[in-house]
């Protein structure tokens, strides 16, 4: 006689709990490429006010004359805007149905915190990207009472440099550095984990290493610029 | 020893529990932890109080039946299961918390006892091979790789105890299922059937209402069996090919 082994559609498969972890590992690891580049980006900073300025109007004209002025800038924008949408929604959904697998909480609690850090850093995160937006992109407006104008505004460099002589912004910047260093330790492991790429002792072991790695380079990497302006090594 | 117990009470499934506090003493540091709960449940009865209900069936931590969060850990303070947990773990004095594993998919039936049916549906969603009966095949008939046959059965160590789902901030029962996918995925026997089986698994836990893996590890800490982390990876990578149809 033979067995019947049941089949079950694709689809199914793409609603579980661990279909929306792939979805926050992939969008995740869309966010980890996008950081480096930003952050090597950013260290251009330290060669100087051209150096920056023409990286930045690169990024414009990058893919001329077969793309248009900034598409390729605009390509970038929509696939971190969808991202961003799936990585949050995914988050928001997982975050809910957790709370609900567990209704009645423990009276003694001796758990690690990493969940917790993991999502009030995801939004954390968010606000500030919020901000970060605006101050840069956007509205591209200067937190330094000392520099205003259009020639601070429309001049990448300056604004930078403007934005990040005010310690109260720097700050800011740092808490969230820390927060995404935090954020991708766990993240970029936890990505690797997701998408199965951990499945022997050997590679769970990698995949934690490298996401200790990507952390502290990003925080570095991305503190060089804003503490040199502070501290008057960048003018 | 002489220990304080801070222990959850509650008469049945619809009750509302709270947690009460009950004393012992001239405890011995070789009992284990579930001896000292009968040393209180026969004070309770000699008193003509409802002894306290708890889960446990071979005591020799192989069979998966019993399980306490004790003083918020799965299990205790040791890598063990509680009936292998033993009071020389604990300080004279101690105050120790005694709750039942709590997770939706787990409700309380009374006191520290819960259901853990939803792990028996898990299984039955997809965790078996199908053979046809008869006589025992040759044992050699079938090659399995070394490696592979010790990695089923490291995997096969789960005794589907619940200290996983307990553990877990997110009441996951991922460990557990990573555990029984990688025990069938590393074998020959287990391929026919392995795309299906995740999916209807994953399914069947997600029905369940336990919640999602946040990759943080706290389920392997608590496993008595030490069971790694890597297995829900290989659980992840079969959900992954299962998704590509």
């Amino acid at each position: 006689m033979a067995t019947k082994t049941s089949s079950r559609p694709a689809a199914t498969a793409r609603r579980t709990t661990i279909g929306l972890k792939i979805l926050m590992a992939g969008t995740g690891l869309v966010f980890i490429g996008y950081v480096l580049l930003h952050m090597y980006g950013n260290l251009k900073a330290l060669g100087g006010e051209e150096s920056f300025n023409t990286y930045a109007e690169h990024l414009r004209t990058l893919g001329e004359p077969m793309l248009p002025y900034a598409g390729l800038l605009w390509v970038i924008r929509v696939v971190l805007i969808l991202s961003l949408v799936g990585h949050a929604y995914a988050a928001f959904t997982l975050w809910s149905r957790a709370g609900n697998a567990r209704r009645t909480k423990y009276a003694a609690v001796k758990t690690a915190m990493r969940t917790a850090w993991m999502r009030w850093g995801g939004v954390f995160l968010l606000l500030f990207l919020v901000w970060h937006l605006l101050q840069f992109t956007i509205l591209k407006f200067s937190v330094n009472g000392d520099k205003q104008g259009a020639s601070i505004q429309n001049n990448p460099y300056e604004l930078v440099v403007a934005s990040f002589q005010v310690p109260w912004n720097t700050l800011i910047y740092v808490l969230a550095m820390v927060a995404l260093a935090f954020h991708l330790s766990h993240g970029t492991f936890s990505a690797q984990q997701t998408l199965g790429w951990t499945a022997t002792p050997h590679a769970y072991r990698r995949a934690k290493t490298i996401g200790h790695v990507v952390a502290a380079v990003i925080v570095v990497g991305f503190l060089i610029p804003p503490l040199s302006i502070l501290f008057g090594l960048i003018k | 020893m002489n220990l304080t117990l801070k222990i959850w009470r509650q008469a049945g499934p619809r009750h509302t529990g709270e947690l009460m506090t009950y004393k012992v003493s001239d405890i011995s540091p070789d009992m284990s932890f579930l001896e000292m709960l009968d040393v209180l449940n026969e004070q309770l009865n000699a008193k003509g109080e409802e002894p306290i209900a708890f889960d446990s069936d071979c005591r020799e931590g192989i069979c998966g039946m019993c399980g306490l969060m004790i003083s918020g850990e799965a299990h205790g303070p040791e890598k063990t299961t509680t009936c292998q947990l033993h009071m020389r773990s604990f300080r004279d004095g101690e105050v120790i918390t005694i709750e039942p594993w709590r997770a939706n998919a787990f409700p309380v039936i009374k006191d520290l006892v819960v259901d853990r049916g939803a792990f028996d549906r898990i299984i039955q969603a997809g965790g078996y091979v199908s053979v046809n009966t008869g006589a025992a095949p040759d044992a050699h008939a079938t090659p399995v790789p070394k490696p592979a046959a010790d990695r089923a059965f490291m995997a096969a160590e789960c005794i589907g105890c619940g200290a996983c789902v307990a553990a877990c901030p997110n009441a996951s029962a991922m460990l557990f299922m990573g555990a029984k996918v990688t025990h069938l995925s590393e074998l020959p026997q287990g391929q026919p059937e392995r795309m299906a089986r995740v999916v209807s698994m994953v399914d069947q836990h997600d029905e369940e209402g336990f919640g999602g893996c946040t990759n943080v590890g706290a389920c392997s800490q608590a496993c008595p069996k030490g069971i790694p982390q890597d297995v829900i990876s290989t659980l992840n990578k079969d959900l992954r090919a299962a998704l590509r149809g």
